[in-house]
C-alpha cells in the first residue's frame, strides 16, 4: 500500500481492507508510537469538517508526524481563484501525504492525478469517504468478531448517504443480508443495489424501523435531512418515524450494536446512549486507529 | 448494385482515396464533424445529410479525402452514430467495410452530467468508462456517477 492513494473504497482490495483492520488493532493496543517523526502530513479541508479533520490530526500526532494545512478555504489562495490543480501541486511539494476534503465530487481523484505525493480522500462531495467505511468495517468486526454472514440494517437516508453506499459495497464481499429501512423517497439507489445483485446476495426493503430490530446484528442509523425533500410536508410526515428509542430494543438480539456516522440530530433518542448496544461514540474513536493504520502503511513505515 | 442505389451514391461525388462514413443518423452528422474535428480538416471533405436510406429512412454521409482514421479516433463517433459504417477507399475501390464500435473508454468529448463534478468546475478533461454499451451508460472516472444517453451532452 506504500505510496498508494485512497480515493474510493474499491481502490483497495478486500485483502488490503483486512490488512488495514489488523493494523488498526495494533494501534488500538498501542496508540502512541513515534514512527512518523520524519514526515509532514497536510490536511486540506476545502469545506469544514471538524470531526474528520481532528480525527486525522489526532492519528498523525500520536504517531509523531508534523501537520500543515487549513480547516476552511476562507484562509487560502482559493479565495483568490487558484485552481485545485495548482493548490495540490504546490502543497505536494511541502508534504509527504495529503488528506483532503472538498465539496466537489471527483476532486480527490483529480488531486491524486496531479499530486506527487499520495492522497487520502476525507470526503469528496456526495461521492466517497473511504476512511469512514474502513472504520465502520473495523467497528463491526470488533463487535461481532467477524465480517461474514451478518444481518445489517441500514436506516434513514439511503439515497444520498455516501457512507451507506460505500459500506453496502464493502459488505457485498462478505455474504451479508441487507435490511434497508427508509422512506420511499429515500430508498437505496439502483446503482448501489446492482452491486448486491451482482454478488447474488439478499436485501429486504422496509418502511418501518421496528420490524428489523429483532433480525439485525448491526443497525446503521443515518440522519434524514430536511433539505432532501422538495415538499416540507413530506419531511414532517417521516421525520419521527425513523427515530430509534430505547424501548424498541427489547426484542433485539443480544449481540446487536447500533452504529451512526455522526453527527446525530434526533434519530437516536438520548436514552439509547446508556444502553450497551449503543456503539456510535466508540465507533468514532476507532476512526483514529484506522487513520493511523492508513497513514503508517501509505507512508511505508509498516507493510 | 442496382441503378437506383448507384444514383443515390452519386449524390455525393466519389473520392479517389480516403474514408467514407456512411449510415450516420441525419441529426448526428454535425456532431460527427465536431467529434472528429473535421471543421479543421485541410483536405477535401464532402458532407451530405437527409439522404434517403432504405435501412434508416434518412441518413447522412461524410467523405474524407486522403484520411484513414485509427480505431480510437473513429470509434468515438459510435456514441452519436452507432449505426455508422466505415468504407475505406483506395483508387476509387472499396477495400474495406466495417462498423464503428463503442469504445471501452470515452475521453474528452462527453460532458459529465453532474454539475457538482470536478470536471465541470476545473480546467480539465473528462474520462469515462463505458459500463453498458447497449444502453450507453458511462461512469465518470472522477465523480463515479453515471451519464446515460438521455443526459449526455458533447463538448
Amino acid at each position: 500500500m506504500k505510496n498508494k492513494s485512497l480515493i474510493s473504497i474499491n481502490d483497495f482490495t478486500p485483502e488490503e481492507h483486512i490488512r488495514i483492520l489488523d493494523l488498526a488493532e495494533e494501534f488500538e493496543r498501542q496508540p502512541t508510537q513515534r514512527i512518523l517523526e520524519e514526515f509532514v502530513v497536510a490536511t486540506l479541508f476545502f469545506e469544514p469538517s471538524t470531526r474528520t479533520r481532528l480525527s486525522f490530526e489526532s492519528a498523525a500526532s500520536r504517531l509523531g508526524a508534523r501537520l500543515i494545512g487549513f480547516s476552511e478555504p476562507a484562509s487560502t489562495s482559493l479565495q483568490k481563484g487558484e485552481s485545485l490543480r495548482d493548490t495540490i501541486r504546490t502543497i505536494s511539494n511541502y508534504s509527504d501525504l495529503i488528506v483532503m476534503r472538498h465539496p466537489r465530487e471527483g476532486s480527490a481523484r483529480f488531486a491524486s492525478e496531479v499530486s506527487t505525493v499520495p492522497i487520502i480522500n476525507a470526503g469528496d462531495g456526495a461521492n466517497q469517504h473511504p476512511t469512514q467505511t474502513l472504520l465502520d468495517l473495523y467497528s463491526i468486526r470488533k463487535t461481532q468478531g467477524k465480517l461474514d454472514n451478518l444481518n445489517i440494517a441500514f436506516v434513514g437516508d439511503l439515497k444520498y448517504g455516501r457512507t451507506v453506499h460505500s459500506l453496502v459495497m464493502a459488505f457485498c464481499n462478505y455474504n451479508t443480508t441487507f435490511h434497508l429501512v427508509s422512506p420511499v423517497a429515500l430508498k437505496l439507489p439502483s446503482s448501489v443495489k446492482i452491486h448486491i445483485k451482482d454478488k447474488k446476495l439478499t436485501y429486504h426493503q422496509y418502511t418501518e424501523l421496528q420490524e428489523i430490530v429483532p433480525k439485525a446484528d448491526i443497525i446503521y442509523m443515518t440522519r434524514i435531512q430536511k433539505e432532501r425533500f422538495s415538499d416540507p410536508l413530506d419531511y414532517e410526515k417521516v421525520k419521527n418515524s425513523y427515530v430509534l428509542k430505547k424501548q424498541m430494543l427489547e426484542d433485539a438480539k443480544p449481540n446487536l450494536k447500533i452504529l451512526h456516522p455522526l453527527p446525530r440530530v434526533n434519530e437516536i433518542a438520548i436514552d439509547v446512549d446508556s444502553n450497551p448496544m449503543a456503539y456510535y461514540f466508540t465507533q468514532a474513536l476507532n476512526g483514529v486507529f484506522i487513520r493511523q493504520a492508513l497513514l503508517a502503511s501509505i507512508l511505508g513505515v509498516v507493510s | 448494385m442496382s441503378k437506383k442505389e448507384i444514383r443515390k451514391e452519386l449524390k455525393v461525388s466519389a473520392i479517389e482515396n480516403g474514408t467514407v462514413i456512411d449510415h450516420i443518423p441525419s441529426h448526428s452528422v454535425f456532431q460527427v464533424i465536431r467529434i472528429l474535428n473535421l471543421a479543421e480538416y485541410p483536405n477535401q471533405l464532402l458532407v451530405a445529410t437527409n439522404l434517403e436510406s432504405q435501412k434508416m429512412g434518412k441518413k447522412g454521409i461524410i467523405k474524407v479525402r486522403n484520411k484513414f482514421f485509427v480505431p480510437q479516433e473513429i470509434n468515438k463517433i459510435a456514441l452519436v452514430a452507432p449505426s455508422a459504417t466505415l468504407i475505406i477507399i483506395k483508387d476509387f475501390n472499396v477495400t474495406e467495410k466495417k462498423q464503428v464500435k463503442i469504445p471501452n473508454q470515452v475521453e474528452k468529448i462527453v460532458k459529465c452530467f453532474n454539475p457538482n463534478c470536478i470536471t465541470n468546475n476545473e480546467e480539465m478533461e473528462t474520462l469515462f468508462s463505458v459500463i453498458d454499451k447497449k444502453d450507453l451508460k458511462l461512469r465518470c472516472r472522477y465523480c463515479e456517477k453515471i451519464t446515460a444517453k438521455n443526459n449526455m451532452t458533447f463538448f
